[in-house]
């Protein structure tokens, strides 16, 4: 690869929000004006220093940043092959990566002023970090959570009612994530005026695949500057869970440069691509256009979509960032599959050698990464990220265990 | 001069207006669609607005999203509503029809594929909600080809700049989405509907639809003072709804809303 012409990765998006194909603008002409403003309003504080400070400010504060790297020996020696780092997202405030974002979109509403936020969530982790900064700025919060969600995750829904934020269960489809974002957005087009729509993914309209991008970078790059202090060197692969696919872009943007470091996005296989029973699209998709862009979807031969299944809720979901569809397609990333069962041997495995609880979606990730390092050699670094902390799937797996709790 | 051209340009001579129901096709099922086009007619529709059933109709409300779930359990696609169309068009060669959906299942058939067999089956107009202007190059290319006109939306958030530019790259009409919200949303205000259409009339000779709020009689003829079509889906769909069982009491209810709108719009 060194030989070749570099790719110019800064240059995507383009001015219409376009990675190569995908991504773009597509949604109904009353939101056009607020993704506008949005868009101009964020090119001007992504220059900010004062915004930019205020973020990492925040970031350092608040979430707790940095978020340690931190060398799984155990695991290691288990997978009998690579060093696996697991960046421990996981210990951010609120448990995952997803309140980076949260943090970042709520200083946008906040310079906006927009007094109320709006959110969209799977797992309900993204639900928890938009409560949690709409708590701290003291914004009205609604949350729109699929009704089969709200059942999965009850832990995380009390939460964000402690937290003061209102969780709307969306029976309509699915009753999964992809009908709450299909809410959020009647919402959004219904209440514009007075409210922000904090996107928890990389996907959506132009520009959200970018900010959330650009406010999940820093996963990435505190993870390579604390790779080349520990180690000495940057890492031999990224692995890195992929439903909408935030935290994958968080980790993999800032080494997309480093052509020697190669990169595996872990979709849910759910019960094995070839039942159909999955939430792969990257893997076993095809482009199309849902929730304002362009990108692999998981489809039917008519262009309806169709439902998914895996046993995280975070990663239950047909579509994908846009920015991931162009990586897979120039070849830079490599989108590979977990299923449940795998990841939730991963999480049985993890919490029980190394004492630290995955989220199951994370849990995808790990599962392929013990699976990759024992194809590596011992002197090889791989980065898994962690992106959060598996207290919310105490109760899935106790059910899957047969025990009630 | 197209079909859509055609019936507007007549209504005019008439100092009238055009009456622009919308139903979903399949909607309860497909054997409903085509005699319920034809009540249409019969009470009195100008142009036919035909929804395209999809799995997630980011725009609608409830009543649109319920019809179009309906549809799906006999998982009308596509294809079979340009049969739809196609059937239609045996008997009535002049009322226009548009089709009216997301970009997905357009895609999914390909914009060349669909522009070709939806101007075979007599479709006239195609607007696809969630796609704006800037993303449509495209799809309005080969739309040109086929003779098939291009139908944006405009908003009550759209700016005089985006309005010419959408004007510029639509024809046959344009549909003023009358409210902030989704499909069978309530609160319309004609005085500020005026408003806007008197502003959008300064970039535009288009014929502009408005809908989104529009109930009974009343609204359809206060909107038709201001308007060159008057746009109604919901309080229709909800019809289907109530008499999903019952095909020719839908017909009968949906023809009764659709004689007193026009009785109104022509008084």
């Amino acid at each position: 690869m060194s030989d070749s012409t570099p790719m110019d990765y800064k240059a995507v998006p383009d001015q219409r929000g376009h990675f190569g194909p995908y991504g773009g603008r597509f949604v109904s002409e009353t939101l056009m004006d607020a993704l506008e403003e949005l868009e101009s309003l964020y090119k001007r504080l992504s220059t900010d220093p004062d915004f930019q400070a205020e973020f990492d400010r925040d970031l350092a504060h608040y979430v707790g940043r940095p978020s340690p790297l931190y060398l799984a020996e155990r695991l290691t020696t288990k997978a009998g092959g690579a060093q696996i780092y697991l960046k421990r997202e996981d210990l951010n405030h609120t448990g995952a990566h997803k309140v980076n974002n949260t943090i970042g979109q709520a200083l946008l509403a906040k310079h906006m002023g927009k007094p109320r936020v709006i959110a969209e969530t799977g797992a309900g982790q993204h639900g928890v970090a938009t409560a949690t900064v709409a708590a701290r700025l003291g914004l009205k919060c609604q949350v729109y959570m699929g009704a089969d969600d709200v059942q999965r995750q009850s832990l995380n829904v009390y939460r964000m009612k402690l937290l003061g934020a209102e969780v709307i269960p969306v029976t309509s489809g699915s009753k999964t994530l992809k009908d709450a974002m299909n809410e959020a957005m009647r919402d959004w087009v219904t209440n514009v005026d007075d409210t922000f729509y904090i996107i928890g993914t990389v996907a959506g309209p132009h520009p959200y695949p970018q900010l959330v991008r650009d406010f999940q970078c820093v996963i990435g790059r505190e993870a390579r500057a604390q790779c080349l202090e520990q180690a000495g060197r940057l890492p031999d692969a990224l692995v890195a869970c992929v439903g909408g696919g935030s935290n994958a872009i968080g980790l993999f943007h800032p080494f997309l440069e480093d052509a020697d470091v190669a990169m595996y996005g872990v979709e849910a296989g759910g019960r094995g691509l070839e039942t159909g029973q999955h939430a792969a699209p990257l893997s076993a998709g095809r482009p199309g256009v849902l929730h304002g862009n362009r990108t692999y979807l998981m489809e039917d031969e008519a262009g309806q979509i169709i439902e998914t299944h895996s046993v995280s809720a975070g990663l239950d979901y047909p579509g994908v960032g846009p920015e991931h569809s162009w990586l897979k397609d120039i070849g830079r990333v490599s989108y590979v599959n977990a299923t449940d069962d795998e990841a939730l041997a991963a999480f049985r495995e993890l919490t029980r050698i190394e004492g630290i609880m995955p989220a199951l979606e994370s849990a995808h990730a790990v599962a392929y990464a013990v699976k990759l390092a024992a194809t590596m050699r011992p002197d090889q670094i791989i980065i898994v990220n962690l992106s959060g902390r598996g207290d919310k799937d105490i109760h899935t797996v106790a059910g899957i265990d047969g025990i009630s709790i | 001069m197209s079909r859509i051209q055609q019936c507007f340009e007549s209504l005019r001579a008439e100092g009238r207006k055009a009456l622009i129901p919308y139903v979903t096709a399949g909607d309860p099922n497909p054997e409903m669609t085509l005699p319920l086009m034809h009540a249409l007619v019969k009470a009195g529709a100008n142009i036919i607005e035909l929804g395209i059933p999809f799995s997630d109709p980011m725009a609608d409300g409830p009543v649109i999203q319920q019809a179009m779930e309906r549809a799906l359990l006999h998982n009308v696609s596509l294809s079979q509503v340009l049969d739809m169309v196609r059937a239609f068009r045996e008997t009535d060669q002049t009322t226009p029809v548009v089709l009216m959906g997301y970009l997905n299942p357009v895609e999914r058939m390909g914009y060349e594929r669909f522009a070709q067999q939806a101007a075979d089956a007599g479709v006239d107009g195609v607007l696809t909600v969630d796609l704006p202007p800037e993303e449509a190059d495209e799809v309005i290319g080969f739309f040109k080809q086929h003779g098939l006109d291009c139908i944006f939306l405009l908003s009550p958030t759209t700016t005089l700049d985006r309005a010419r530019i959408i004007c510029e790259r639509a024809s046959g009409y344009v549909y003023y989405v009358s409210l902030k919200g989704v499909t069978g949303s309530s609160a319309l205000d004609v005085t500020d509907v005026a408003t806007k259409l008197d502003r959008l009339r300064t970039v535009t000779d288009l014929p502009i639809g408005v809908g989104f709020g529009i109930r009974d009689g009343e609204s359809a003829a206060a909107v038709g003072q201001v308007a060159d079509g008057v746009v109604v889906g919901s309080v229709l769909v909800s019809k289907i709804a109530t008499y999903a069982e019952q095909p020719e009491q839908a017909r009968e209810a949906i023809s009764v809303i659709i004689r007193s709108m026009r009785a109104a719009m022509d008084r």
